[in-house]
């Protein structure tokens, strides 16, 4: 089953209606909805809440002053960083201050969520209102802070070289400079966060449904702020409605809040977010600003590459620093960028905090990098596919070592990936020796067209681990868990497919489950593209020592020495033995075979009794080191990340009246090393090429200078309907990981990261304009069109 | 308070059974279906009608959940996405032809889509790929970038088809438009 298109086992419910999604949990439960900050940043002098009191149905209104124990103290800093010196997170209702719009003040728990909503409208909450400040621009000027004791706004400042790169850049023949900017924008799953508590006070056992991307991490994190033993606390991860590293952040206030409430309420209690929280009090990511220096050689080669950032981080920092560094170290895509420093500095301001969205800081980068090598590919007169390949690093250079650390601490190692190669499958996909003659026909048209590319390497896979469960049943199910969460990506067929190969069993007899800890407890998350490396590998190994140990036990049954056996379609059988009856045994009565039994419950286990096995009464049923049961449990812990790697190429066509970018034809080639299931990654590089195509052409967010978010709903944030989408051409090259068992890399985000570089790169070359930021609006470009022919109609 | 709790009855079919329902008038349909009637495969997406997630049919023709007052519909049929699958509760036409081209990833805008394109489909039999695209760009997805969604709505279409002589739908495919 492995590397076909196999359909998905997933579909089925999902599309009858049968899905299980967070909100269509809990029908018994109480709802609650919460009274969220209307002001960028304030003091609060009063919350009042009489006016609620008697309204029918209000069960429970909590302030900060309300939490006790540890659901007091500010949620925790997930991923601390020595270079974070001033990390700062919220707590779960505000305390004193507000720091973002949408921040939760107030939690109000009703008989309904129109109940709790209208109780929220009855709450009075008296503001001083203190200045906003909004945008990389104020955060680093500093005329006002957003945590007192924050200076400058700074949460860190990191540098990282791997020698003296001004020096470079000074004495390199040729050299430029670029300020860039990339907008902000988020994930924007279709379905928001949401969580569902369940308090059994008879057991003193908390299990809680999320709507999240790391359920073990969620379960371990509510254990610690209720002050809860960790085995009293069950996490499961129901359908989630896409995620796009929004989810993965953790505990939420809410995850705290709703769990605490059930547990002191002794009733389940449910929270479902609405678009608008999710706007306001979810995160978001992207916003940075560039200034790069860089100095190359008379062939456009890279000599030394300078780049400062300013990373706008919103109000808090519980995900630490992963974004930006990601940004400043996957900068450097498939290139040698000759000596290279970069230095960013992570900045608060009085918006929604930013945390990794599918990316995950790569587009920003990518952005950067490519610029700049269209920048110099101008400057020196080259085609911009010569200048991408003379910085290549090659293939035999490979596993290549940047000196640089990446975001998990580990070296910046390149594991694999054949960079000429992609580009070449890329060139003759979206033809672009030949574009040259399309792009004056156009013009002899009256019309205006461009090409563009953007190369990019993405890290994925990133440990420390994850791991896996198989265990064959006596009906001769096999039953896979996995503890990473699922969003949609079709991981239970993914992982199913892998199980049938290494299991030899059909894939109807497979049954994955993800995400829930009453079945696996140990696991990271999902995020990083790391599914199908991490729990791809773990399940893949813990499916070989399954079928040791089924091959071991049939060996005994069959009287067969274990060499000579094969499993073939769930039926461990001799080699060529033709398959009589005496040389085959089923994988389910393997499994009744392995667990030595006194009770006879069924069929089933009255063939396992110790009276109806034959057995050496010499020795013990279970043997030394053996253990009952035809199952295993392991896990993949690799080195480093693997490197995946891709090129896109987009033609557009722009308006030369109304400056509306339209987009012709979208090229990509795509490396994410063996694939599993090709239909499956084919459509994340889709997933991810609209959310591209959305962050280069329409989706920001607009805050005001006050810190209101103007366009928080689905009407004025712009994400790409089909209409904005353009058809996508697809062509992979495999070159697969040495560092896992399945040779795969990571295939989730890919699509997202050089869309806007490569959209900039097209426009550029229809319009003879610069384009240093993104997105770009038809009234951006019309603006960049009129200042463009200021400058060369009135020369000084 | 009162105001709000003062119920009224209210009268429609879903999927061709029968309801009686006393429910405030600001309960939306939405909430009707998934939590009175517990019928959750209609979702919510965004409350204000842009996403389509909760798209249904009322009377047959597409309309989104989330703007209706349930107590508006008295004397309507409405079909959920519960409604379009096959009689022995599989997967209809439509929804076949989801999966056979991988059109839905985690599934959550699914059932507006496939309650879009039903009824569209019905309008136009036989659309082109551009013209399937024109047909579901109302609706948001956030997953499938809408590539494999048209070529579900052309595949849908081919099912949907009376089938020629000599002609083989699908294996799976057991046939008929009655969704």
């Amino acid at each position: 089953m492995f590397g076909e298109r196999v359909p998905r086992v997933e579909d089925g419910r999902l599309l009858t209606g049968n899905g299980r999604f967070l909100d269509d949990l809990g029908h018994d439960a109480l709802e609650a909805a919460f009274v969220r900050s209307p002001h960028a940043h304030a003091r609060i002098v009063d919350i009042d809440v009489t006016d609620a009191l008697d309204i029918d149905g209000l069960v429970a209104i909590y302030t900060y002053e309300d939490l006790d124990g540890r659901t007091g103290e500010p949620l925790p800093l997930l991923i601390p960083h020595p270079t974070l010196t001033h990390g700062r997170t919220p707590y779960a209702l505000a305390l004193d201050e507000v720091n973002h719009v949408g921040e939760a003040v107030v939690m109000a728990v009703a008989t309904s969520r129109y109940v709790a909503e209208d109780v929220c409208d009855r709450i009075r909450v008296e503001y001083d209102v203190l200045p906003a400040v909004v945008g990389v621009e104020a955060a680093r000027t500093a005329d006002h802070l957003v945590h007192d004791d924050v200076p400058g706004n700074v949460a860190a400042l990191m540098v990282q070289q791997t020698g003296d790169a001004e020096a470079a850049v000074d004495a390199a023949p040729h050299r430029l400079e670029l300020d860039l900017a990339i907008e902000r924008s988020a994930s924007m799953p279709l379905e928001g966060r949401g969580v569902l508590a369940r308090w059994d006070a008879d057991d003193r056992s908390l299990l809680v449904h999320t709507s999240t991307q790391t359920s073990t991490s969620v379960r371990q994190a509510i254990a610690a702020k209720l002050s809860l033993p960790v085995d009293r606390v069950e996490v499961v991860t129901p359908d989630v409605g896409g995620g796009f590293g929004v989810k993965i952040v953790h505990p939420w206030p809410e995850e705290v809040l709703v769990p605490w409430a059930a547990r002191r309420l002794d009733r389940p209690v449910k929270w479902t977010e609405d678009r608008r929280e999710h706007f306001v009090a979810s995160a978001h990511e992207r916003g940075q600003l560039h200034h790069v220096r860089v100095g190359y050689d008379d062939e456009g080669r890279l000599l030394g590459l300078s780049v400062r950032f300013w990373h706008d981080n919103g109000a808090y920092t519980p995900y630490g620093l992963i974004v930006p560094i990601i940004t400043s170290t996957q900068l450097l895509g498939p290139y040698k960028p000759g000596v290279y420093r970069v230095e960013f500095t992570s900045l608060y301001t009085n918006t929604v905090m930013v945390t990794p969205y599918r990316g995950a800081g790569r587009p920003q980068g990518c952005f950067v990098m490519e610029r700049v090598m269209d920048a110099i590919a101008a400057d020196l007169g080259l085609d911009r596919t010569v200048v991408r390949e003379r910085n290549f690093i090659g293939p035999e250079e490979m596993p290549y070592d940047h000196g640089l650390l990446f975001q998990d601490g580990r070296p910046l190692v390149y594991d694999s990936g054949d960079f000429p190669a992609t580009l070449a499958k890329l060139k003759r996909l979206v033809g672009w020796d030949e574009f040259d003659a399309l792009r004056q026909q156009a013009r002899a048209e009256g019309r205006r067209v461009g090409i563009g590319l953007a190369c990019y390497v993405e890290g994925t896979g990133v440990g420390p681990y994850e791991g896996g469960h198989v265990r064959v049943e006596t009906d001769g199910t096999v039953v896979v868990s996995t503890g990473l969460t699922s969003q949609g990506q079709g991981h239970r067929t993914m992982l199913a497919q892998i199980v049938a190969d290494e299991l030899g069993v059909p894939m109807d007899r497979i049954e994955v489950t993800t995400g829930d800890t009453r079945r696996f407890k140990y696991a990271v998350g999902t995020f990083a593209s790391r599914t199908a490396v991490m729990s791809g590998s773990a399940v893949a190994m813990t499916a070989r020592k399954v079928r040791e140990k089924a091959l071991a036990i049939a060996a005994q049954a069959l009287e067969a020495s274990v060499d000579d056996l094969e499993i073939v379609d769930g039926q461990v059988q001799v080699r060529g033995s033709g398959a009589g009856a005496a040389s085959r045994i089923d994988l389910g009565a393997v499994a009744v075979l392995s667990n030595p039994l006194r009770y006879a419950f069924d069929d089933a286990a009255a063939r396992a009794t110790q009276f109806a096995a034959p057995a050496d009464p010499d020795l013990p049923p279970v043997g030394p080191g053996e253990a009952p049961g035809l199952e295993g449990t392991d896990y993949y812990s690799p080195p480093r990340s693997t490197f995946a790697n891709g090129m896109h190429a987009v033609v557009v066509e722009t308006d030369p009246d109304t400056a509306e970018v339209r987009i012709l034809r979208y090229c990509v080639v795509h490396d994410c090393g063996t694939l599993i299931n090709p239909m499956i990654v084919e459509g994340q590089i889709h997933g991810g090429v609209a959310q591209g195509v959305g962050g280069a052409l329409y989706e920001r967010m607009e805050y005001d200078a006050d810190g209101q978010l103007l366009n928080a709903s689905f009407m004025d944030f712009l994400m790409p309907y089909a209409s904005e989408v353009p058809h996508v051409e697809i062509d992979h090259l495999v070159t697969p990981s040495p560092l896992n068992p399945l040779g795969v890399k990571g295939a989730g985000e890919a699509g997202v990261i050089p869309g806007s570089a490569a959209i900039a790169s097209a426009i550029e070359d229809a319009e003879g304009i610069v384009i240093t930021r993104m997105p770009l609006s038809p009234s951006e470009l019309f603006e960049l069109r009129r200042v463009h022919a200021e400058r060369t109609e009135a020369p000084a | 308070m009162t105001q709000a709790d003062a119920t009224v009855r209210v009268s429609f079919t879903v999927n061709g059974s029968p309801h009686d329902l006393d429910l405030p008038p600001r309960r939306l349909l939405s909430d009707a279906l998934r939590h009175d009637l517990r019928l959750t495969g209609t979702h919510v997406g965004c409350e204000h009608g842009v996403c389509g997630a909760c798209t249904v049919l009322v009377d047959g023709l597409p309309m989104r959940s989330c703007l209706l007052f349930a107590v508006s519909l008295d004397g309507s049929a409405i079909t959920t996405i519960e409604g379009c699958c096959s009689s022995d509760g599989g997967m209809g036409p439509v929804q076949q032809a989801f999966h056979e081209c991988h059109a839905l990833q985690c599934g959550f805008c699914t059932p507006g889509f496939v309650t879009t394109v039903t009824a569209y489909l019905e309008t136009n039999p036989a659309p082109t790929a551009e013209e399937a695209r024109e047909a579901i760009s109302g609706n948001l997805c956030r997953c499938t970038g809408y590539q494999n969604i048209v070529a579900a709505v052309c595949r849908a279409a081919e099912l949907l088809a009376p089938a020629s002589p000599g002609e083989t739908v699908a294996p799976s495919q057991t046939g008929g438009a009655d969704s």
